[in-house]
């Protein structure tokens, strides 16, 4: 049991080291511009008043460690600046809509995740079939589409007929039902998007097992194929499925962008973009390290949880 | 009823161009080609033959769009009828027109952009490989630290430090990229760097640039052409998801993502001119797809 802590403590402290490094990247762009970001911001026509008065309020006449330092300390107590373009605090903004993306991608993931998983067990259950040819040419059908085409034809085809909504509002009155109902197009877009990937992965890590000596002593035992798939293959093939999904997961997070735009959601994507568009700098900055951070986190879960799933990295000698 | 029709077309259009693809690869390739194309699987060979067909109305769009890239000609929203076969947009200009120049303008330019991006990230990773040591780790752990970053987030903040223009965009796709490609051409070299005749052209006395160009570059080329399709998929989707949220290219130029953008609204009456531009873009995605499966299929010589 010890190991495990130490294992998730090392891990702990690799990803907070990746936080630390992403926090200086995501500062230090703006370092990279050739000349001054109040006069890249402004235009050539500003005054040099204006010009004063937004680096002071930009701190920008500190020099740039001491900037960094004031923002890093200011985000660990929670506090991201002030919106150029709204003026109010960032971490108002984004509290409101923090939740709402995380719904969404948990929602999407809710529905992802097991079907993704079922659909590729049966493929490597199945394989050469019909059902796997067709699957696996879907799937590749389905990596290549763009998310906006792909919530465009659902809308078409499901809001047109009045069966789901195709924009979501959410107030202080919306219950948990009626969101789920109402935020199921932009969920079933990002679950088409990602199953894809996480199908055909499943299919590959568990079908790479299928051709290991344990395997055909199964078969030659005489268990069912079901069996053989689900109590021999798919145990073995848990940590390369639980990296994938993981990947999979940080991508809806970023994926969420393009289908919050599409869907009016109320969510960090369209916070983000309308931020982009007003060259907002701090909140893009704010909300570009709670998605890093996110994609850290998940990645270090997947770590700590493959290596669980494998004995032979548990009791490493 | 419609979806099933459209399903059914749908395949039979696939198989006729596929079909038709193989038979015309097949006679125009040279002679030591053509056991390559007759071996063909259907897939690869419809992608190839979508693949040409793009290319071509890219180069001829003057000569075949019926009307200009900008032009304004009547009112918003028209049907489809003579003479706008695919009715007309938000500002009453041709759609089939700005479809035709959508080909040159997002494709050429993802194309581009995936170019840089190569260029810029194979020569870095076979010099970290080639000269390895200290600039091997500055470089890889820069690379890290950019690539522990989420892509798209990534350009969205470069963008903003930046601005929104064309140039801005090929170039922030291009770095965030390269980062990618950096990674797989210093795997790839790494394993040519130590051959024997690397040594040979080292005693030589060959420069760095003679050996990655000569020496390294010609053995590194089928993983990385394999890449190269790959990635431009992922420049092209990314680029138009950019143009989309109204980030990338700008109007007039005539550009996919965009025109989903500008004429979404007519999706919600039930009309699906908004989705031929998506569907310009899936479909080209899709024909590259194919086409790289099918080339990774014979590098790795495995037989079914």
């Amino acid at each position: 049991m010890n190991e495990i802590w130490l294992m998730i403590g090392q891990r702990l402290l690799l990803g907070l080291l990746t936080l630390f490094i992403i926090s200086v990247v995501i500062f230090g762009a703006t370092e990279l511009l050739p000349g001054d970001l109040a006069r890249e911001l402004l235009g050539q026509s500003a005054t040099e008043e204006t010009l004063a008065a937004l680096r002071e309020q930009l701190g920008l006449n500190d020099p740039a460690p001491l900037r960094y330092w004031n923002w890093l300390t200011g985000v660990l107590q929670g506090d991201f600046g002030v919106s150029m373009a709204t003026k109010k605090p960032i971490s108002e903004l984004v509290g409101a809509r923090l939740g709402n993306t995380l719904f969404l991608a948990l929602y999407a993931a809710a529905l992802s995740v097991p079907l993704s998983l079922l659909l590729g067990v049966l493929a490597a259950l199945w394989r050469n079939s019909i059902f796997d040819r067709a699957s696996n040419a879907l799937a590749l059908t389905a990596i290549s589409f763009p998310e906006f085409f792909v919530a465009y034809i659902l809308v078409l085809w499901l809001a047109q007929t009045g069966l789901f909504p195709s924009m979501v509002r959410i107030t202080s009155a919306t219950t948990t039902g009626d969101l789920l109902y109402s935020a199921f197009l932009p969920a079933l877009t990002l679950t088409l998007v990602v199953t894809a990937h996480m199908m055909r992965m499943t299919r590959a890590a568990i079908i790479n097992l299928l051709a290991s000596p344990y395997i055909e002593m199964a078969r030659l035992k005489g268990l069912s194929p079901m069996r053989v798939v689900l109590r021999h293959a798919v145990p073995n093939a848990l940590a390369p499925i639980i990296n994938v999904v993981a990947l999979n997961l940080a991508y809806l997070i970023t994926g969420v962008v393009v289908v919050e735009v599409v869907f009016v959601y109320p969510g960090l994507g369209q916070l983000m973009i309308d931020a982009v568009t007003n060259r907002d700098i701090a909140v893009v900055q704010a909300i570009a390290l709670i998605f890093a951070s996110a994609y850290v986190l998940l990645n270090l879960i997947a770590d700590v949880l493959s290596t669980i799933t494998n004995p032979r990295l548990m009791h490493r000698k | 009823m419609t979806i099933l029709l459209s399903i059914i077309v749908g395949l039979g259009l696939f198989f006729l161009v596929g079909f038709a693809g193989r038979t015309a690869l097949q006679a125009a390739a040279p002679a030591h080609h053509k056991p390559m194309f007759r071996e063909m699987p259907l897939t690869a060979s419809f992608g190839l033959a979508v693949i040409l067909f793009y290319v071509a109305v890219a180069i001829l769009a003057p000569a075949i769009a019926p009307f200009g890239e900008g032009e304004v000609l009547g009112a918003q929203y028209l049907p489809w009828a003579a003479p706008h076969y695919l009715g007309t947009d938000k500002l009453g200009r041709d759609m089939l027109t700005r479809l035709i120049y959508g080909a040159r303008n997002t494709v050429g330019i993802a194309f581009a952009t995936t170019a840089l991006a190569f260029v810029v990230g194979s020569v870095l990773g076979i010099w970290a490989a080639l000269v390895g040591g200290r600039l091997d780790q500055f470089l890889s752990r820069f690379v890290d630290a950019l690539m522990a970053i989420p892509a798209l987030i990534f350009s969205l903040l470069l963008l903003t430090i930046f601005g929104t223009s064309v140039l801005t965009l090929i170039l922030v796709i291009a770095a965030v990229d390269a980062t990618r490609v950096y990674r797989l051409a210093r795997s790839v070299a790494q394993g040519i760097v130590v051959m024997d005749y690397i040594e040979a052209a080292r005693l030589r006395g060959e420069g760095i640039w003679r050996l990655i160009r000569r020496e390294i570059l010609p053995n590194a080329m089928a993983p990385l052409v394999a890449e190269f399709g790959l990635r431009f998929c992922f420049v092209f989707l990314s680029i138009s998801a950019l143009s989309f949220l109204g980030l990338g290219i700008k109007p007039p130029t005539a550009d996919w993502g965009s025109m989903v953008r500008e004429n979404a609204t007519l999706i919600t009456f039930g009309d699906i001119t908004p989705l031929l531009p998506a569907g310009a873009i899936a479909l080209l995605t899709v024909a590259v797809n194919f086409v790289v499966d099918w080339q990774l299929h014979r590098a790795s010589g495995l037989k079914e």
